[in-house]
């Protein structure tokens, strides 16, 4: 089991060989396709982080003294991220995810997705990330 | 096959920023709806009035003050005529078309009674809905909404029978920041009138893309923001009749708008500056005028019917590609696009799009109802200026074509 740094400096690696943006993007697009996120029928308001450009909805449970987390979006791209986001944080004790950096988003030029103006839900999905886990302290 | 004329090629020279490159791709700027960019003579305006002009206007006996009060109301003598405006006592200096509109609705709200009625449409901007939707709520109005049809025109029956005796005020898009539809405003003033209705019309899409006369369209208030005519943010203009005007209570109270201050009795100071409390935007208004001197100094006739001749050109390609489904079909519109492609969602496309040096607007453009309309959650709008180039147009739809290779 790797541990959370591990699993961003992964990441980083994954996308180091790629120069143009377009296939940085291909991967994200790839990687949102692959995970299985919430199926529209399982999907409610409870879940739901409106961005002003898409929508994310996440779901998120603690058992074994580790979180785990599923979630979706009507944007592809923005599932991609989420795809990435999931990989590094489940499986994950509480405590790292509310104290440890999340900085493999930076390294990989993905933080525009990240900022308040992007408004894609992204953010909004961190903090409740960090929020549920919060709750199992 | 169109080309670009040289006469947009030398257009294009005086705005320095259409030489940047995003990710190392010539930067492609279709983003006009929401702002257009600023030529050189702006640029150096600003520049020049801090360098060497600056003071603040109305009040002081010096010399820069002077200068800067002249400047100042000479630049609201030029846009008096540029949109054909009587008196400059008519032009207010607002931060911008959703700060008219609030003024508006502020101000000539106050005279309006529990029952009386304001029409608005289906394909407003956020900016015409909310300022009449906080009113209606303080002061017991009635909102009416007249529905468009699917190309986005208006349904004129509607609006007939939507208009009566209670209608007090009609505000209205001239020109649909989503679809492009260019609106009947003659025949929707002459109609409003007919009924005792007073008509804002909301010009921020339409004073950019061609001439404008509030003398001969006869409406009662005509709204705009200076950034979508080439000049700075934070400053913008609205035109309002003298007479109704002066009817109008003041919307804030401060420094400039007042005649004599007493704790008694405060009288207010004529118009303009009635409406316009506290130090302003001076830069702003000053940019705004060399912004109009601009546009007057080319052949903007010309540079009007080819943004034409662009919008024509992109919307028959772009309806090569598959899938592509335009919104916003009138036979009268201005020069934007606004479309989705197949069940791509519009922010990833923006996102490749943004990726290969194109900017483009992606999302629901603040007409929320207009988007919930079409039930969708958003469109991919290119919108043009007089600087864009057909080149411009085939390199968008080169990156497009990319973009939905990679995406389907």
């Amino acid at each position: 089991m790797s541990t959370f740094k591990e699993k961003q400096a992964s990441i980083i690696a994954d996308f180091e060989v790629f120069d143009d943006w377009m296939d940085k993007y291909e991967l994200i697009i790839e990687l949102g396709k692959e995970i299985e996120g919430i199926i529209p029928a399982k999907r409610n308001d409870r879940q739901l982080i409106e961005g002003c450009q898409s929508r994310v909805w996440l779901d998120s449970s603690f058992s074994d003294s580790v979180m785990n987390f599923s979630a979706d979006s009507d944007a592809i791209i923005t599932k991609g991220i989420i795809a990435l986001l999931i990989k590094v944080f489940n499986g994950e004790k509480p405590e790292t995810i509310i104290k440890e950096e999340l900085f493999f988003i930076k390294e990989i030029g993905l933080q525009e997705h990240l900022s308040p103006t992007r408004a894609n839900g992204l953010l909004g999905m961190v903090k409740r990330m960090k929020m549920d886990a919060l709750k199992h302290v | 096959m169109i080309s670009t004329p040289d006469y947009i090629h030398d257009i294009r020279a005086d705005f320095p920023i259409l030489q940047t490159k995003i990710h190392n791709k010539p930067l492609v700027y279709f983003d006009n709806a929401a702002t257009t960019q600023k030529p050189k003579i702006v640029i150096d305006r600003i520049r020049d009035y801090y360098e060497n002009e600056n003071a603040n206007i109305h009040r002081g006996v010096h010399h820069l003050s002077q200068v800067a009060t002249q400047d100042y109301e000479n630049a609201r003598s030029r846009i008096q005529k540029y949109i054909g405006a009587a008196k400059s006592e008519e032009i207010i200096f607002t931060k911008g078309t959703t700060d008219g509109i609030n003024l508006v609705a502020s101000s000539f709200g106050a005279l309006l009674k529990e029952g009386d009625e304001i029409l608005i449409s289906a394909m407003e901007h956020h900016s015409n809905i909310v300022p009449w939707q906080l009113l209606a709520d303080s002061k017991k109005l009635q909102l009416k909404v007249i529905p468009i049809h699917k190309d986005g025109t208006l349904i004129m029956d509607a609006f007939d029978q939507l208009l009566s005796e209670k209608t007090k005020l009609v505000s209205i898009t001239h020109i649909s920041n989503t679809l492009g539809t260019i609106n009947p405003i003659e025949s929707i003033i002459s109609k409003s009138h007919a009924v005792g209705a007073k008509v804002l019309i909301d010009g921020a899409q339409s004073i950019q893309h061609g001439d404008i006369d509030v003398s001969s369209l006869n409406c009662d208030f005509f709204v705009f923001s200076g950034h979508k005519i080439f000049g700075p943010t934070g400053i913008g203009v609205l035109y309002g009749k003298e007479k109704l005007l002066e009817e109008m209570p003041p919307y804030q109270g401060g420094g400039d708008m007042i005649k004599n201050v007493s704790f008694e009795k405060t009288t207010f100071n004529e118009l303009p500056f009635k409406f316009e409390a506290g130090t302003p935007n001076i830069i702003g208004g000053i940019a705004l005028g060399t912004a109009i001197e601009y546009i007057e100094s080319i052949d903007r006739k010309s540079a009007f019917d080819y943004e034409k001749t662009l919008l024509e050109y992109a919307e028959k390609e772009l309806l090569k590609i598959e899938d592509v489904q335009v919104f916003g079909n009138s036979s009268e519109k201005t020069s934007l696009v606004s479309f989705n492609v197949g069940s791509i969602h519009p922010f990833d496309l923006g996102t490749l799009l943004d990726k290969q040096g194109i900017a483009v607007r992606t999302g629901h453009h603040c007409t929320q109802p207009l988007m919930d309309f079409y039930n969708i959650p958003g469109t991919i709008r290119a919108s043009f200026s007089i600087y864009n180039t057909v080149e411009e147009v085939d390199l968008f739809l080169d990156a497009l074509r990319r973009a939905i290779t990679v995406l389907s």
